[in-house]
This record gives structure tokens, sequence and C-alpha cells, in this order.
């Protein structure tokens, strides 16, 4: 398995087979602390990568300057061959790596449905011109309401679809999150701690859907602090602490790495990680 | 007192010009904060920047009226630029700071004297919109509307203020009601979720304050047309004020609200005036002058200002839940 991701030496920064997103020397300072300094990053394609590590470690700093909501110090990265080191988030989006945020983002006094269609990214009813023709769009946004519709049941939200996303739970909120970045068919999805204040009956159908993720050949990088999720699902594991990557390797490897366990794991390496931090 | 003068005088503003220049600048406010969260307190600005401009273009460029309304919205269109490229990337709150001064600058910049043969610096610019009344397909007369005598002139001022408040209603629900809306709204609640789901959330607050500018520019040319003047004065923060109350207590995520809110508004707020003046007249309010007595409307509106904020901030025509702080 761990020959079919990683070339060579499995290493912190090794290269990858098939590598989709690839960054070099990517770092960002808040006053004196160094919140991330990536030396050299691949995430393999149409894979499932976690990015693990204690609170602190950088992870969503890391989420953040890749996707373009923040700008880093130095460094480069490059999605597809394609440079995204200064391109507008909004553009990396486009490009096809869509994000979700650790605290979610659900636009409360939209409808869950209205989320969902906001997640679409080719509809020309919001260009301000063809808004005010709606046969140029009504087409289109006839197919997104389905295409949202269909995904809605599969998250098991399509009973919610009329309510504001106000009203939605956490959990679902982050459903919605999911689901509306799944609109925009990305073809690297990053989701910001997924299972975060999920119950553990959610959880499962949230593992469900990344996995099938993964099926449809969209590839997964996901922050996850739960050992025992990121065992399951993971085809790959990356660790961060203190803004370095400090090793990575197929789960059940990564596990045993010495280095995580200083680092991160500690004396409680086969409890629930959730309980350590 | 005179109780019919106080009953019918009000009645006039349901649809006096004065009343759809005001509409007009609600509207385009509940275009920039109902639907895309935009603090802009500025709107006096735009509405300046329209009247300035169109009778700079009717009394100096001979544009004649299209051609005036033209040079009005152009000019409106590049203010928006000026104050939107520099501040629409900042928080929602420096926005507002910077519309309201942007607002006073403008003003003020109008009455400067180096400007004075353009724009009549302090003193303003009359005879606006003669060119536009020549126009006016009413023939010569005295109307009944209402019970309210009105001159043909009035009328047509009247209904070009209010048919203009029709047409950007109406374009105003199709933008609302569609995907593009639907992106502003969704700025409105969350602008980084935007972003992550690949909307160009810069450009569409530049398209919203824009067009909510173009239609306070029509407010202002509205405002002057009927006027036949341009005032520096009238384009002071109160003007911003008086809209945004009543766009507050109609709805400031509806259309209708601010069209309904600026007929009540003007109507109950000269109704009060009148009757206060009414009941000073004749020594039923002995502590208080007549100047006090026309005043107090003022302290009524800014109470119900504050009251509307409070307890009901969706205002009369809104969904309670779209617009609760809250969510």
């Amino acid at each position: 398995m761990a020959d079919l991701i990683a070339k060579g030496t499995i290493e912190p920064g090794c290269q990858k087979v098939d590598p989709i997103l690839i960054a070099d020397s990517v770092s960002r300072s808040f006053g004196g602390n160094k919140a991330v300094d990536v030396a050299h990053l691949e995430i393999p394609r149409g894979k499932i990568t976690a990015l693990i590590g204690p609170n602190g470690a950088g992870k969503t700093t890391l989420f953040n300057l890749l996707t373009g909501f923040d700008k880093p110090d130095t460094g480069t990265w490059n999605f597809e061959g394609r440079n995204l080191a200064g391109v507008a988030p909004y553009k990396v989006a486009r490009i096809g790596m869509i994000r979700t945020f650790q605290l979610t983002k659900a636009l409360s006094l939209l409808t869950v449905l209205d989320n969902m269609r906001l997640g679409a990214q080719t509809n020309p009813g919001e260009k301000i011109f063809a808004s005010l023709i709606r046969p140029i769009w009504a087409k289109q946004e006839a197919e997104i309401t389905e295409r949202a519709e269909t995904l809605l049941k599969r998250f098991k939200l399509d009973t919610k679809a009329a309510d504001y996303a106000a009203a939605l739970s956490g959990g679902q909120r982050k459903l919605l999150e999911m689901a509306r970045a799944l609109m925009g068919n990305p073809k690297l999805v990053m989701l910001d701690e997924p299972m975060a204040g999920v119950n553990p009956a959610l959880t499962q159908s949230l593992l469900d859907h990344i996995k099938g993720l993964k099926a449809n050949g969209t590839t997964v990088l996901f922050v996850e602090h739960d050992m025992h999720m990121v065992r399951h699902i993971s085809d790959w594991v990356v660790v961060m602490a203190e803004g370095k990557i400090v090793a990575e390797g197929p789960p059940a490897d990564v596990m045993k790495n010495p280095a995580v366990i200083d680092a991160y794991l500690g004396a409680h390496a086969d409890s629930d990680l959730g309980d350590v931090r | 007192m005179d109780l019919v003068q106080i009953l019918s005088l009000p009645l006039i503003q349901f649809f006096s010009a004065t009343t759809a220049a005001y509409v007009l600048c609600a509207l385009g406010i509940a275009m920039q904060f109902g639907f895309t969260g935009l603090l802009n307190f500025g709107q006096a600005a735009f509405a300046a920047v329209g009247a300035y401009a169109y009778a700079i273009g009717d009394l100096f460029l001979h544009f004649g009226p299209i051609g005036s309304l033209a040079f009005a919205v152009i000019c409106a269109t590049g203010f928006s630029f000026v104050l939107g490229i520099p501040t629409l990337r900042l928080r929602a709150d420096y926005l507002a700071i910077v519309t309201i001064a942007a607002s006073e600058t403008f003003r003020l910049l109008m009455t400067s004297g180096q400007l004075g043969p353009w724009t009549g610096g302090t003193e303003g610019l009359d005879s606006v919109g003669n060119a536009y009344y020549k126009m006016n397909p009413i023939p010569q007369g005295i109307y009944n509307v209402l019970g309210i005598p009105l001159t043909e002139k009035q009328l047509w001022s009247d209904l070009t203020g209010w048919s203009t408040v029709v047409v950007c209603a109406l374009i105003m629900l199709v933008l609302t009601r569609s995907p593009w809306g639907r992106a502003l709204k969704g700025i409105r609640e969350d602008e980084d979720a935007l972003k992550s789901l690949g909307k160009n959330t810069f450009a569409y607050k530049m398209q919203a304050l824009t067009i909510g500018g173009i239609f306070g520019a029509f407010g202002g040319i509205v405002f002057s047309i009927d006027s036949q003047t341009v005032q520096p004065t009238v384009f002071g923060t109160n003007f911003t004020f008086m809209c945004w109350t009543l766009l507050l207590l109609g709805g400031a995520a509806t259309v209708l609200g601010p069209i309904a809110g600026g007929m009540v508004f003007f109507v109950v707020f000269l109704f009060l005036q009148h009757l206060l003046q009414g009941l000073q007249g004749v020594g039923i309010l002995p502590f208080m002058t007549q100047d006090q007595a026309s005043q107090i409307p003022f302290v009524v509106m800014g109470v119900t200002l504050m009251l509307l904020v409070i307890f009901k901030p969706q205002g009369f025509f809104g969904n309670k839940k779209e617009t609760q702080i809250n969510g």
C-alpha cells in the first residue's frame, strides 16, 4: 500500500507517486511564533490523507495558507502543476480545491437548499446582468437544485431543505458544509475537523461520506484529532508539530513512529486521542 | 386650528416626489445593507452626486434630460468605485466610517469657492430641470388628486418620482430573487464561506454598492427636479439618517419595506408636526413655542428608530427570522 503512494523512502516530506498538491518551504509567523514551517509536502491524488497533530501544531494555519485565506511569509505551492501562491481564495476554489472550516460557516439566514445552491460554481444567474433575465439561468438553476437535493438526501438533510441553516444542529451544519463543498465538484476537498462536535451516530455516516468521496475519485485532505477515525479511513497520515512536519506514512506505521509518539501521542498511544490533547 | 389642513397636508406626502426621492435612497441602502450587509452611511453623497451631476449636465453641458441622467449614472458609478475600491476589502465598520466621511467631504467640496462657477458654491444651483419640464405632456391646469389640488408641474414631477421608484423596485425584486441576489445574501451571512465556494465577493460587493448608489443618485435627481434646485445643505448626514429610518421602519431586507416605510414615515411625521403646531397655536401646549412644537416630531423619530431596532429589527415587512441580529 505504502509503495503505491510514496516514492522512495518514507520520511517527512517524501515524494509521492502521483501528487495532486505540492508545497515547498511554506512558512508563516505570528509575531515571534512560527506557526507553520513546512519544508516540503506532497498530497497523493485520489487518496484520503489525514493531517494530525496536537493543538497549535499549525494545521489550520496551513489550510488557510494553502487556500489563500492567509498570506505566507515564504513559500510556493502548486495544485496539479498550477502555481497557487498569492492566488485569491475564490480562485483557489474555482480551480477545484474546496475547503471547509473548523468553526462551521453555514449561512444561517439562508435556507439549507440555498446554502447548497451557492456551492455550485457554474451558475450563469450569479452574473449581475444575466441574473435579470430568468431564461438564461432557469435551466441551469433547475439542474443545480436537483443536484443539491440528491446530495442533501445522501447526507440525510433532505427533510431540512426548506429550513434556515440556523435551525440545524452543530453536527448537521458540519454535514451541510461538507455537502455544500461537494456542490462545486472539487478535485481536492479539504475538511478542517469534519468530526468535531458531531455525535457518534452522525460520525459513522460522515466517515462513509468521506470514503464515498474517494470512491468517486475525489482527493481528501482532512484535519482530525481522533486517532481511531484516522486509522479507519485514511490511506496516508501526515503529522505536524510546532509548525513542522514530523512524520508521515501509512496510518499503522505512523502510530509506531517514535517521533510521533514523542511529539504527539506520549503515553496514550493506544487510547482515544481526543482525550489526550 | 384647521383640522382639515392638518389631515390633508400630510396626505400629499403619500405621493409627493420628495417622498419618492427618499424612498429611492432607502431602496439603495436596502440593496447595500439589507441584502449585502454593507453599512453605507453616506447615501446622501450618492444623492448629491446624482443631483449635482444632473444639474451640471443640464445647465452647463446642455446634455438634455436623458443625457444628464446618463451623466449622473456614470458619476455615481465612478463615485462608488472611488469609495469601494479602498474600503470594500476591509471590515464592514470601516466602510461605515469612510462613507460618512466621504459624504461630508463631497458636500463641503461642492460648496468650495473654486468650484463655484459649476456648483454655485454655498448658494447651490437653481432652474434645474427646466428642460425636463418642457417635456411635460400633461396639459396646464389644476388637478384634483385625493382632494388635493396639484399643478400640472407638480403632477409631472410626482409621476416622475414614483415611476422611478416602481422601475427601481422591480429591478431590485428581480435581482434579489435571482442567484445573484442569493450570493449577496450569502456575503451578508459570511463572506469567507462565499470565498471558499468560489465567489468573487469583492466584485459582488462592488456591484451592490454601485446599484444602491445609482438608486441614491436617482433619489437626488428626483429631489432636485422637484425643487428645481440643488442645495448643498440638503445632502447633510441627516438626509442619510432619514433614509435609514424609513428603511428600518419598513424592513431592511425587503423591497416593499422602504417604499411603505417612506410613505408612512412622512405622513406621520408631517401630521405630528402640523398637529403639534396647531395645538400650540390654540394654546393647548403653553409650555412650548411654535418652533419647539415643530421639533418634537424629530424627537419622536429618534425614539421610534431606537424602539424599532430593539424590538422589531426586521421592520414591518421583513421576515422576523431573516433579519434577527443573532440568527
